[in-house]
């Protein structure tokens, strides 16, 4: 038979505030266990929340950014479920009146074309703290520092037929939050999370099948795996006759398989309700167009422009304003040395290519836009060729420095063009007619002269060795 | 007219984590049947045009400015804590 994938991903987006959603405690990642937990982190008896008008500034700049309804009233409710590192036994989260609601995106698939997938929601929400399992002889160790932090929960339509399609939206909407700055999406330390809902359907069928929840996938390329060995997974009990049971699996990365993470079947209830704590968190539309106008270029007008007005091609664009630092990077050396092409060329080229084999980002290239900059105007203005330019780079990106000293200490800016130094020795021979005539004449010991004109004209650049033999050739003729 | 059985009793504790003595589950069925027959009662009256009211007050939410006020007081936060290590609360072992 032949089975449609459907997919809906949920993005947990941790906000970049300096304090927690409802108290005023730290959120910056890293810290010795608990010293970042307060009072009201920990689900103290007698505490109250106190609502950070951050979060909501952030969050309705992501709804803006994806066009979404924004809705002036929003209310926070009490999901209650009991788990040791979520101290007060329930979760504030936003369930009936989430702050952001339908909007969308488009994705950017692999042959070029472009998907529209709908976001369903976005609703603000307090992350949970962290359980370690390991070495506290058969007990858990419960960390609260993360407890109270902002988080963003996007959830999308099931929109996605395939799994390199949930990475191009986990991917799409990564670019927005970072562009925006209402997130850091550092995955390694869990500030972009995703959980990915999948079925399979009979190819024309308009029901959904049974889903099951693929939990806390935190890398785009285990997502995609994940969500592969689980449509596997599912096809293979669907082909033999098989039911799909509703629950919520883990990907096992090592295995690189799924395996169903309760034990024992329950079905959630987490019996939400208004949070009588929180007030109604009102926005007004004039505060709304407040924040509007603080919005930055978004990737696709970005890359819109790239191609419009540098001449860039669709792919190199894309490529370049996935991710904003990058972007800004590009139009840094770009603006310097008026050149879409030659700064395009460099960054996706030799710089992406040195990124990518030492696991960096752009912004911890030891190579900034500005040295980049340096070298790239020594390939303008002759200094050095393209070729030399590599080493020269090479050099900058080891020993750091910038083009100029490197050029020079290396002694790489000498003239090796045979036709400049041909033109710098011709001026010199017109210049100086009668040592010609002397030359010619029989005064061998006058090339050390040609020589030494030739290089001071060329400012030491040419090379003496060249030098000496184009004289000869030509003083001869 | 909903009336609530000894499994929904259970379930419901479950769910509460409270543990309950068997012979109290008769009564407890019966209070809260009472209570959601008063909200039954409640269902019963048209709210199509009523807004939905998220708090008894009639207010806003304050909104706090994004600042850092709180310093580190582990040490007093976590002296009631029955078991600590290494700065982290200690519980029972949980793993799904």
């Amino acid at each position: 038979m032949q089975w449609e994938v459907v997919i809906g991903l949920e993005i947990h987006v941790q906000l970049a505030t300096k304090s927690k959603i409802f108290s005023g405690a730290s959120t910056a990642y890293g810290a010795e266990p608990n010293t970042q937990a307060c009072a009201v982190d920990m689900g103290l008896p007698g505490v109250l929340p106190v609502f950070n008008g951050e979060a909501l500034r952030k969050s309705v700049m992501f709804g803006l950014a994806i066009d979404a309804q924004i809705n002036e009233r929003s209310v926070f409710d009490r999901k209650n479920y009991f788990y040791p590192d979520s101290p007060k036994a329930y979760q504030i989260s936003q369930l009936y009146y989430p702050v952001v609601g339908k909007g969308s995106i488009d994705i950017d698939l692999e042959d070029g074309s472009t998907k529209c997938i709908g976001v369903t929601r976005a609703h603000m929400e307090e992350d949970a703290g962290k359980s370690l399992h390991e070495d506290f002889h058969g007990q858990t160790g419960i960390d609260l520092n993360r407890a109270g932090t902002p988080l963003l929960e996007i959830v999308s339509e099931p929109d996605m037929r395939s799994a390199k399609e949930a990475v191009a939206y986990m991917r799409k909407i990564h670019s927005i939050v970072r562009y925006l700055g209402v997130s850091d999406g550092n995955m390694q330390e869990g500030s972009f999370r995703c959980d990915a809902n999948v079925s399979l359907r009979p190819k024309g069928q308009e029901e959904f099948g049974t889903r099951t929840e693929l939990k806390n996938i935190n890398s785009f390329r285990f997502v995609e795996k994940a969500i592969n060995v689980e449509i596997e997974r599912q096809m293979d009990i669907l082909e033999s006759g098989g039911t799909i049971t509703q629950e919520t699996r883990l990907y096992d990365a090592d295995r690189n398989e799924t395996r169903s993470m309760r034990s024992k079947e329950e079905a959630n209830d987490y019996r939400y309700f208004p949070d009588p704590d929180l007030l109604p968190i009102v926005i007004s539309q004039e505060e709304i167009e407040q924040i509007r106008s603080t919005l930055p270029e978004l990737p696709d007008a970005k890359c819109k422009r790239f191609v419009t007005q540098l001449g860039l091609s669709e792919k190199d664009a894309r490529a370049l304003t996935s991710d904003r630092e990058m972007a800004d990077y590009f139009e840094q050396v770009q603006q310097s040395i008026d050149d879409a092409k030659m700064a395009a060329n460099w960054l996706l080229g030799e710089v992406s290519a040195r990124l990518n084999k030492n696991a960096l980002e752009i912004k911890d290239s030891p190579v900034n836009a500005e040295a980049l900059t340096g070298l790239l105007r020594r390939i303008k203005d002759n200094t050095i060729s393209g070729k030399i330019a590599k080493d020269v780079f090479e050099a900058m990106w080891e020993e750091g420095g910038d083009a100029h000293s490197i050029i020079e200490s290396k002694g790489l800016k000498q003239i090796t063009d045979t036709s400049a130094i041909e033109a710098i020795i011709d001026e010199v021979i017109a210049a100086n007619p009668s040592q010609v005539e002397e030359f010619k004449s029989g005064k061998d010991k006058l090339i050390g002269f040609f020589v030494g004109q030739v290089m001071k004209a060329s400012k030491g650049k040419a090379n003496p060795g060249q030098v000496n033999q184009i004289l000869q050739k030509k003083l001869k003729s | 007219m909903s009336t609530l059985d000894k499994s929904d009793v259970e379930k419901i504790a479950f769910l509460a984590r409270l543990g309950i003595d068997e012979q109290d589950i008769p009564e407890y069925a019966a209070n809260l049947s009472n209570i959601l027959d008063m909200v039954e009662q409640l269902n019963s009256v048209d709210t199509d045009n009523v807004k939905p009211m998220a708090h008894p007050l009639d207010g806003v939410q304050r909104l706090r400015p994004d600042e850092v006020t709180e310093t580190n007081d582990r040490e007093n936060l976590m002296a009631h804590a029955p078991e600590t290590e290494a700065g982290l609360f200690l519980v029972p072992r949980v793993v799904e």
